[in-house]
């Protein structure tokens, strides 16, 4: 299965993998209007210190603890894809404690969200990925 | 004959169902519970209560799901004996149901300590199952007092889960602290002032002496006058089954990494279990959801013949009251790193260069990563140890390890 994958030697630290993620999440077709003077809240979030930098969303595991974990039957596989039913989460971070990466987080209407690579939204593949300047986040199938 | 029978309609249960169909597609699985409801997630009876979720979305599971995964169910029925010399389980109604290989996921009960007067008491409530939120919820009014005697889990969920329908909750608890299976002092105090601030009072350090109808007097000679009563002291797990037929049981029943009981060919998973604490190294019983589930699935596998183990199971909790959460992992010994921020408070337990436990209130951001620390046993000489107490982030790692984490 295509999966994300990032390289941290070769990520600039630009953060536009965040905002293109929260431009592609927002459900609108203008990204002025959709971020400015929104403090945003992506599903792929950079870690940066002393030079170095990376981008951190969900690894889709092939034996996912946040799955067996959920509470409610909210997160599941479809086709490798660990998705999040928003309507289903009552947002008790079950989720949160169990994902070995971090990758899992609130949202702002009171669940959790995560990376699902663009496939529910209307950007249709990882706006991350399309909007990397260096290359640094690929998708991609590995053995 | 069924190949596999399953005790039990929960997590563990439905874990165990999902182990058994990733290695056989079709032997047949017939599943055994006394509740008459779809499976359904149980901690989710407070946000059912407050109206976050209802009963279709409070569904653990798909309609589908026993037809998805031919399952032969039978709900409403209870299992009062296990014949291991024939290997059949026999039901109330007089019923038996051969198996090859058996699940036992039968849960917990409330436990209700003896106390004076109880009997006069005429509402008064448990809060474990969907039928008890139903009869808690016809019962309560805009001016019901409500006394809670358990300020544990069950006892704050449910007053959270009530507390905008009644006139007033008030919670008795004989421990001096608020939630003391998971939080030491200092977090609790943090919770409690949050819990106060919605108008929930506490006598802590404190028990009901006697019950009149409408009133307890507590052992400080305090009296709190209630007309509905909700018992939240604790639970037992349920064991008889396994106990009757010579099963090992301690304070649950015992199992092994492979969720196998003392018993040849009889599996269990879940709240009617202890097993092995990696932080602590010793054996308990670990009531938790993603635990039964892990379990289950873990059995399931092995009843199928294929070949899983269960060995890292740690305690850990993600709660929330009113809006603040907390997560607690693992076991509180050793030496501690403390941070607090407004209503955020951390508490990190590490002890032999390996984090042991850990306490999270308020900011609960990346936990996880702690979690899997504790898990993994790993070593905190091999990560940057003060960058990580700071807050949890893959930066704390070596590079090798981000690379494996996130470039493979």
């Amino acid at each position: 299965m295509k999966r994300i994958y990032v390289d941290e030697k070769w990520c600039l630290g630009c953060h536009l993998c965040e905002y293109n993620c929260a431009f592609a999440n927002s459900g609108k077709d203008d990204m002025s209007k959709a971020l400015k003077n929104v403090k945003i809240n992506p599903r792929i979030q950079i870690e940066e210190k002393d030079g170095i930098s990376f981008a951190v969303s969900c690894r889709h595991c092939e034996e996912p603890l946040c799955v067996k974990g959920c509470i409610t039957g909210a997160l599941s596989v479809v086709d490798g894809v660990i998705e999040i039913d928003k309507d289903k989460c009552v947002g008790c971070y079950t989720c949160i404690m169990s994902c070995p990466y971090g990758a899992i987080m609130p949202s702002d209407d009171g669940v959790v969200q995560k990376c699902e690579l663009c496939l529910k939204n209307s950007n249709g593949k990882p706006a991350c990925v399309e909007g990397c300047p260096n290359r640094a986040i690929i998708y991609e199938e590995k053995e | 004959m069924s190949k596999y029978v399953i005790i039990g309609n929960s997590a563990g249960a439905i874990g165990c169902v999902e182990g058994i169909r990733s290695v056989d597609k079709d032997g047949e699985i017939t599943l055994i519970a006394s509740e008459p409801h779809h499976t359904y997630s149980r901690p989710l009876i407070s946000y059912l209560l407050y109206g976050k979720t209802d009963e279709q979305k409070m569904k653990y599971r798909p309609d589908s799901f026993y037809k998805d995964n031919k399952v032969k169910k039978m709900l409403g029925r209870t299992v009062i004996s296990i014949d291991k010399k024939s290997k059949k389980v026999l039901l109330s109604d007089g019923r038996e149901v051969p198996y090859e290989k058996l699940m036992v996921a039968t849960g917990s009960v409330p436990f209700v300590p003896p106390m004076d007067g109880l009997d006069k008491v005429k509402k008064k409530f448990s809060f474990m199952t969907l039928d008890d939120a139903h009869k808690l919820e016809k019962a309560i009014t805009p001016q019901s007092k409500v006394l809670i005697v358990g300020a544990g889990l069950i006892g704050l969920k449910c007053a959270e889960g009530i507390n905008d329908k009644v006139e007033s909750i008030t919670v008795v608890d004989l421990a001096d602290r608020i939630l003391p299976s998971i939080l030491d002092s200092d977090g609790s105090a943090v919770v409690r002032e949050h819990i106060e601030s919605k108008g929930v009072k506490f006598h802590l350090s404190d028990s009901v002496k006697s019950f009149e109808k409408n009133k307890a007097t507590l052992v400080s000679g305090a009296e709190i006058d209630f007309d509905i009563l909700v018992l939240a002291v604790g639970v037992r797990p349920c064991v008889s089954l396994i106990a009757d037929i010579g099963g090992k049981v301690n304070r649950g029943i015992v199992t092994d990494d492979e969720c196998r009981t003392s018993i040849e060919d009889i599996y269990a998973a879940g709240d009617c279990t202890e097993s092995h604490d990696v932080s602590s190294n010793s054996n308990k019983v670990m009531a938790l959801l993603p635990n039964a589930y892990m379990q289950g699935e873990t059995a399931g596998i092995n009843m199928a013949g294929g070949d899983a183990a269960y060995d890292n199971a740690i305690p850990m909790n993600a709660i929330g009251f009113f809006g603040l959460h907390i997560i607690t992992a693992g076991t509180y010994e050793g030496d501690c790193y403390v941070s607090r921020e407004g209503k955020s408070y951390k508490k990190l337990f590490y002890k032999s260069n390996r984090l042991k436990g850990y306490i999270m209130i308020g900011d609960v951001k990346r936990a996880g990563i702690y979690t899997s620390l504790i898990k993994k046993r790993t070593p905190l000489s091999s990560i940057d140890f003060d960058l990580i107490k700071e807050k949890p982030q893959l930066m704390a790692f070596s590079r090798k390890s981000r690379n494996e984490f996130l470039a493979k």
